[in-house]
């Protein structure tokens, strides 16, 4: 077996005398779909700052393509290969949609050294960003102007204009209706089918069953089950501890 | 329209300028002139640090007068230093102690850094009133050339020709990063630092280049002012004055343009300049702290930012 | 050798009296800052504001520099209450990025230091009052009142806030905006008014802080902006939201400044406060007993 694409063993995070995560060992191999679900408040998004270096963990380690990301600032992590959407959207509020997916662009594509954009071909990327989210016909608007469903596929949009190999979709579907769900769905599928490797965060188990090859399960900080996803939904402690709810 | 396109636009307003102002040979029009356009360059350099980036430097103060006393300096080993290198050596040493404050405080909270600055510009100002070479609390004069070299006539004239030379290269600067990989960088940083990180941005890196060009050229902008004043103690050469103006006006014109500080100081300077001959120059100095306050709370996106508003 | 130990003590001595002064001066930051998190670095301006009425009160009608704040403690308040709604309004419901409200508060700073010039010139202005000039002496320890006054004038003020804080419906309520303010709004209590309230709290302080500064020195407008750096250096150093941290922290640079004013000579002073905050921003920016 190739080594893992991201290797997390021991990873803690305390704040203050509350334990946001304990002891999470995961792997995630390239090319994979792992569906992250857990209820709320058990540390899935603390899981994805960790990783991708907006907070720092208290122990264990994390390796991203078999080196350390220790000491590497988010932005270091983001030029590595990493990408995420925020939990709440967090868009350049002064920039419109499209500048706001410049930003990746010129930041953490162009700097990587090959493949980088210039000119009118960033123009042409970012348009054809926006038009995978749906949003093409908004691309000189503000993000104030946008529905909080909207503005959480800018959120998307901008973490896959920085061309990871790995992507947190960290509760994009919130609010969707069923269609824009599947088409959501449909855009993930694409993107993995162009090798980037996918972990989706949700809450709707519908698109979780769909899209997982396997599915991790977060409750209070630990991780309990771990899998194929049929198996695991029908874990007894999965089913107590969320499922069930 | 391209940056050579405005480059030459610019020179040649300036040019005209210094050509009617030649022509009209009056003193006075000099002396109220290079102060206009010296805030013009403060409140640019405050901008692409403030405006742009979203930090606020209360320490204007301490990088204009580490320009200023590094002129003092030199003109103490070498008198004969032509001006134009002096100012070169002004902004070096601004902007290397903007670059070390930054190094110190910019991975903090952005008010923190702000209160720092605070800080700096009053531990500079200590060390300056201690120092006996620059003349200490009892200040230092600067004798002033009787003709200005290269151009004759009025010194004055001379100091002027600089400063407008300096306002040339900083707006072209400022203009030039507005649309640039820099410019998109800092704005994001300004939007929200947090996602910029995570949008592969290198934050410190930005605001440290920030620091050192706001800095750098507050200094290129304090260094011909011994020769203006011929006289420069600390409580002048620190006045909260320069600060205070460098943030107002730029904050009144508007910060999100190159255009707002130079409409900000023409219409605070001239302003001031009204009141301080008619009224009193006591009252002048009250005008732009009000102003701000005004524009703060009222009109935060300055002048140029309400006409852009009424436009679209 | 006997001399220097005096010199020792007596600065070590007056160094803690004035810490304890400066705990005063900072105490209005450490609510406005540490809890509230608003950034008033006008608050040095208002404290010299203070100063003048106390001033004013002490040579028109000859009253008690310390008293007169205490009488103009509502006035101040209230000023306070107008400051916070104006910043509430313009800044904090737009949740705007900070830039405009500290350019809010250094206006207001610069407004307030040039009225005072307007008004009372640049002149040194100085209070009289019976404790000005006499030390109580114990022993070999000489203690100025003009520094033991102020001194327990400023405890009693610190004590008394944090009582209020720890053991008043309001002040709890104060406590607990400062903590969450989201579970305060789904509790039915109104954020914005325990704000103003804090708020204009801090200003009070700001009363009493300045008539004790006019009783320790003569002031003059301009050196509100000394103090700038002396508050935050305090309260950063103490820990925002921590009053027991914000006294430590306000002992100890008083001790450090006088010790240094004493061997160095006192024109480095306002330096060592700057210099401290600098090295405390750099190095432990939370502070010996921060959140």
């Amino acid at each position: 077996m190739m080594t893992p694409l991201l290797q997390i063993s021991g990873l803690g995070k305390r704040f203050g005398g509350f334990t946001a995560l304990q002891a999470i060992d995961l792997d995630v191999q390239e090319g994979e779909r792992l569906g992250l679900i857990g209820p709320n408040g058990s540390g899935k998004s603390t899981l994805v700052n960790c990783i991708c270096g907006t907070l720092r963990h208290d122990a264990g380690s994390v390796r991203f393509g078999g080196k350390t990301l220790d000491g590497l600032t988010a932005h270091q992590r983001t030029r590595g290969g990493l990408a995420r959407s925020f939990q709440l959207p967090r868009p350049f509020g002064t920039l419109s949609l499209a500048e706001n997916l410049r930003i990746p662009i010129l930041y953490a594509v162009n700097a990587r050294g090959e493949g980088g954009l210039a000119g009118s071909a960033i123009d042409a990327r970012c348009r054809d960003l926006l038009s995978e989210v749906g949003l093409a016909d908004k691309a000189h608007r503000l993000p104030r102007d946008l529905t909080q469903i909207e503005m959480r596929k800018l959120e998307l949009a901008r973490a896959m204009a920085a061309q990871p190999k790995l992507l947190f979709a960290d509760e994009v579907m919130a609010g969707l209706s069923h269609a824009e769900i599947d088409e959501i769905i449909a855009l993930l599928f694409r993107l993995n089918g162009q090798g980037v490797t996918v972990i989706m965060i949700e809450h709707i188990m519908r698109a979780v069953m769909q899209f997982s090859q396997r599915l991790a399960v977060l409750v209070a900080g630990r991780k309990i089950a771990d899998g194929k996803p049929a198996d695991v939904v029908r874990d007894a402690e999965v089913v107590r501890a969320y499922l069930g709810e | 329209m391209g940056s050579v396109p405005f480059v030459l636009a610019l020179v040649c307003v300036a040019a005209a300028l210094f050509a009617v102002g030649r022509w009209l040979n009056i003193s006075y029009a000099f002396f109220a002139a290079y102060v206009v356009v010296q805030y013009i360059v403060l409140g640019t350099a405050w901008n692409i640090l403030g405006g742009y980036t979203g930090y606020v430097n209360f320490g204007i103060t301490a990088f204009f007068a580490l320009g200023a006393y590094s002129s003092v300096v030199l003109y103490k080993l070498v008198p004969s230093l032509p001006l134009p290198i002096m100012m070169v050596v002004g902004g070096i040493v601004a902007g290397l102690v903007g670059l070390g404050t930054g190094y110190l405080t910019l991975r903090l909270r952005g008010v923190f850094f702000s209160i720092a600055t605070l800080a700096l510009a009053v531990v500079v100002q200590t060390l300056i009133t201690n120092w006996d070479f620059v003349g200490g609390a009892r200040g230092a004069y600067v004798l002033r050339p009787r003709v200005a070299p290269l151009i004759g006539g009025d010194y004055i004239q001379y100091l002027f020709l600089l400063m407008l030379g300096l306002c040339v290269i900083v707006l072209t600067v400022a203009r030039s990063i507005e649309h640039s990989a820099l410019g998109y960088g800092f704005a994001a940083i300004r939007d929200d630092e947090g996602a910029a990180e995570a949008s592969g941005v290198p934050t410190l890196r930005l605001k440290l280049i920030a620091t050192v060009l706001s800095g750098g050229f507050m200094g290129m902008a304090g260094a011909p002012l011994p020769y203006y004043v011929t006289y420069l103690d600390p409580a002048s050469g620190f006045s909260l004055n320069y600060a205070v103006n460098a943030i107002a006006m730029p904050l009144i014109g508007g910060t999100s343009s190159w255009l707002g500080p130079v409409v900000g100081a023409v219409l605070v300077g001239g302003l001031q300049e009204y009141i301080r001959v008619t009224i009193s120059s006591a009252v002048n100095v009250l005008v732009a702290g009000v102003l701000l306050v005004v524009f703060v709370v009222l009109a935060p996106e300055g002048i140029v930012g309400l006409f852009r508003r009424r436009r679209r | 050798m006997d001399a220097s130990l005096d010199l020792l003590v007596n600065a070590v001595i007056s160094g803690l009296l004035l810490g304890g002064f400066y705990a005063a001066v900072s105490i209005g930051v450490a609510i406005s800052f540490g809890m509230l998190d608003i950034v008033n670095i006008a608050h040095p301006g208002f404290i010299l504001l203070g100063s003048y009425v106390a001033y004013f009160a002490n040579t028109m009608l000859g009253m008690d520099p310390i008293l007169a704040a205490v009488i103009a403690l509502p006035a101040f308040y209230a000023l306070g209450a107008l400051v916070y709604q104006v910043y509430y309004v313009a800044f904090e419901r737009r949740q705007d990025q900070s830039l405009g409200g500290l350019s809010f508060f250094f206006g207001l700073l610069f407004i307030t230091e040039v009225a005072l010039v307007l008004v009372f010139g640049v002149d040194y202005r100085l209070v009289q009052a019976r404790y000005i000039g006499p030390s109580l002496n114990l022993g070999w320890i000489e203690l100025p009142l003009r520094l033991f006054v102020p001194f327990l004038v400023s405890m009693v003020m610190v004590v008394g806030l944090q009582l209020f804080l720890s053991r008043s419906f309001l002040g709890r309520a104060i406590e607990a905006v400062a903590q969450d303010q989201l579970a305060l709004r789904l509790m039915a209590a109104n954020p914005t008014r325990i704000k103003r309230v804090a708020f204009g709290l801090s200003f009070a302080t700001a009363a009493i802080a300045g008539a004790i500064l006019i009783v320790i020195q003569p002031v003059e407008p301009s050196i509100g902006r000394e103090y700038i750096g002396r508050v935050f250096a305090i309260c950063v150093l103490g820990g925002l939201g921590s009053f027991s941290g914000m006294v430590i922290a306000a002992v100890t640079l008083g001790v450090v400044e006088s010790l240094t004013a004493t061997f160095f000579g006192p024109s480095w002073a306002p330096a060592v406060s700057f210099g401290v905050l600098l090295v405390t921003l750099a190095v432990r920016p939370s502070g010996i007993l921060g959140r």
